[in-house]
């Protein structure tokens, strides 16, 4: 679950994790009046979505307008808010369709001296949480990668134990500061990764982290993304969830207990099991098809999940043509088919719909689907029901 | 022959007072008896604050410890759910069990990340989590997988998707090959036990003539086991890597399925395995010919 940066600051203040003061604003009239309490020359208005990329980012509505821009009035800040809101921010990280800005966060300019990157992860190789940063403040850090690896330094730490300081002090000289600055590190960095860790992140990133004229390291950004398996234990989380970030039927399907991901092709996808789930999308690329989503009925294929499955899929207009992938083990195909007669009744399925079954009782299932004088194309194998439901789309 | 499991493995279910835990722990001891008749190779359950009871025969303990105690247990299958499933590893580590099989679902990276980390004290080995089990077709099944589309052979099969290894095992199946073990290694970010590892007792075990391996986007896993293989295996080894219309930044299921910062692309690991000498195949309905076909070179 992701959240937007003026959530994740609220967060690092209550770890002590420095951030600039700011203000969450929805109209301009509040800009305005953000930028006056705020109390200094300058200031920044920042989309908020969940997206990186923002302060290069463009709105469609307003080609010049930046998704992050400084301030020097209350009358500028005003201005800016009135064309941001509400408009279609379109970043690196958004694709060609952008986001709506519905909020705004106003924060206080500060004296920058240095801009640095920080990122924290869980490493899939060492199996454990690392802090990542490079001297390159505000670049993406898959370019830096690519383009300067040296410049990354990275600290893995045990979950358990958290950063030790030494760590913290390591990369502090690593990356040149001194004195109060190392100090300053020292804090910062052992505070992000106890947040990181005692609020189940799987992803924490600061880019840029700064280090001001005094010497303090400061967070100008938040971008941060929690474990939804760990979401149990982080009740109050929930209430930071926004919605319009999410795709619609995506935000449906996790209700449903379903697995659900919206693609651009024109072949609904229903199968069992991730992997089976994921290869039955390449199948259908495989054989010249598109498909429209990746969906895991789960284990169980209940009539409730099958028919909500269909339902999800068929919502999208796009598609033309629907592919059952299902290899039926414990649980068994004839009870599988039995949901998936149930729902098709129950959802009036208008496209073709082409059924591959497999594994336990699949003679008994596919009888029955013989003899349902239902309008349901049966494929014999993986390569067979690829073929057909491309096919289904040829004429 | 086969690799972890044999004729010595006996096996307690925790969570087993729990719907799928008993449900599952029946089906295994209806395969374990078909092969082994009369072995009772199922030997109990642990459900804290349950013990003494008995549900369908299986005899129910409060602690790990007791269990192993009373039964000689060296092997747990874990149903328990992710709040509690760092703790029920660790329960079964403690305790001395040999082989901790965790099929649950869903539990949080940060607990596998301290669970993995304070495992190297233990001689155990933890397979999962997020996975169907593991199988040595004809002795014992430990999982969820359904036990009849496995037939014993001499090709080991290590994937991360459940749906996908029956579908593999099925296949070859069809093709006159079994399985010597066949084993899910799970779907999630951190798991207990990776391609290697395996790769390294199938190449050591005489029952295994072939490998198949089922990848999946996201991690490095499978690079790590090209390389390893490339340098270590003399068996044939067939593979096949799911994912390669998944869109990067999204998690496609498993929590572990995810192309981060354009890594983890179904096309860098295929490049790697082919590399290594290994026989992919392009459509998931080539598994098993696949491995056939990497036999035959």
């Amino acid at each position: 679950m992701k959240i937007h940066e003026y959530q994740g600051k609220q967060l690092f203040r209550e770890y002590g994790i420095s951030v600039p003061r700011g203000i969450v604003v929805k109209s301009p009239e509040e800009a305005a009046a953000a930028f006056n309490e705020l109390g200094g020359s300058i200031a920044v208005v920042k989309s908020q979505i969940h997206a990186g990329g923002r302060g290069k980012g463009t709105f469609k509505e307003y080609p010049e307008q930046n998704g992050v821009v400084l301030v020097r009035s209350a009358e500028q800040a005003r201005e800016n808010a009135e064309k941001m809101l509400g408009s279609t921010l379109v970043t690196v990280q958004t694709g060609p369709e952008g986001k709506q800005v519905n909020t705004l966060f106003v924060e206080e300019g500060l004296d920058i001296a240095r801009e640095l990157y920080l990122g924290v992860v869980v490493d899939r190789e060492q199996n454990c949480p690392v802090l990542i940063m490079s001297s390159e403040g505000g670049m993406e850090i898959e370019v830096v990668a690519e383009e300067s690896p040296e410049k990354i330094l990275s600290e893995y730490f045990d979950a358990a134990l958290g950063l030790m300081p030494y760590q913290a002090r390591k990369l502090a000289f690593a990356l040149g500061m001194e004195g109060k600055t190392v100090r300053s590190a020292e804090k910062f960095l052992t505070k992000i990764c106890k947040f990181f860790v005692d609020n189940d992140c799987s992803m924490t990133e600061i880019n840029p982290l700064i280090v001001t004229g005094a010497g303090e390291l400061v967070a100008l950004d938040a971008k941060v993304t929690f474990d939804d398996n760990a979401l149990f234990r982080h009740k109050n989380f929930l209430e930071l969830r926004d919605l319009s970030e999410e795709d619609p039927a995506e935000v449906r399907a996790q209700k449903a207990g379903l697995s659900y991901v919206n693609l651009d092709g024109n072949i609904g996808c229903l199968v069992n099991g991730a992997g089976l789930a994921m290869s039955t999308m390449d199948l259908i690329k495989l054989h010249g098809g598109e498909p429209a989503n990746f969906l895991d009925v789960g284990g169980g294929a209940s009539v409730e999940a099958v028919t909500e499955a269909f339902q999800i899929i068929l919502a999208d207009d796009n598609v033309k043509a629907v592919l059952v992938n299902i290899f039926g083990g414990i649980m068994k195909c004839d009870i599988i088919v039995e949901a998936l007669m149930e729902a098709y009744d129950k959802v009036g399925i208008t496209v073709p719909l082409v059924v591959r079954l497999e594994g336990t009782n699949v003679e008994i299932a596919r009888e029955m689907l013989e003899k349902s004088g239902k309008d349901i194309i049966t494929a014999t194998d993986l390569t067979d029901a690829a073929k057909k439901v491309v096919g289904t789309l040829a004429g | 022959m086969s690799i972890l499991v044999d004729k010595n493995t006996r096996i307690i279910t925790q969570g087993i007072t729990g719907n799928a835990g008993l449900f599952h722990a029946q089906q295994c001891r209806i395969y374990a008896e078909e092969c082994q008749p009369g072995e009772n190779i199922l030997v109990g359950g642990v459900t804290p604050g349950k013990g003494g009871q008995e549900v369908d025969g299986f005899p129910v303990f409060n602690t790990v410890q007791e269990a192993v105690e009373k039964t000689g247990a060296n092997t747990t299958m874990i149903f328990v759910p992710p709040p509690f499933c760092a703790d029920a590893i660790l329960e079964a580590a403690d305790a001395g069990i040999e082989l901790i099989i965790t099929i649950t679902e869903g539990i949080p990276v940060m607990d596998m990340a301290k669970v993995k980390k304070k495992l190297e004290d233990y001689p155990c080995r933890l397979i999962g989590p997020n996975c169907p089990g593991v199988i040595t077709p004809g002795i014992a099944k430990i999982g969820i997988m359904p036990g009849y589309i496995h037939t014993p052979g001499k090709v080991g099969l290590i994937s991360k998707s459940g749906t996908l290894t029956y579908e593999a095992a099925w296949q070859l199946g069809n093709l006159g090959m079994g399985q010597s073990t066949a084993i899910g290694i799970g779907g999630d970010p951190i798991i207990g036990t990776n391609f290697i590892d395996l790769l390294d007792m199938f190449e050591d075990d005489p029952g295994t003539e072939a490998i198949l391996i089922i990848g999946e986007i996201g991690g490095t896993a499978e690079i790590d086991a090209a390389e390893y293989i490339k340098e270590y295996i003399t068996k044939p080894v067939g593979a096949f890597i799911a994912g390669r219309t998944a869109p990067p930044g999204k998690r496609m299921g498993h929590a572990g399925a995810i192309i981060s910062g354009g890594k983890g692309t179904t096309d860098e690991k295929i490049e790697a395995l082919e590399a290594a000498g290994v026989t992919v195949a392009q459509s998931p309905a080539d598994m098993g010919a696949a491995v056939k076909q990497a036999m035959e070179k």
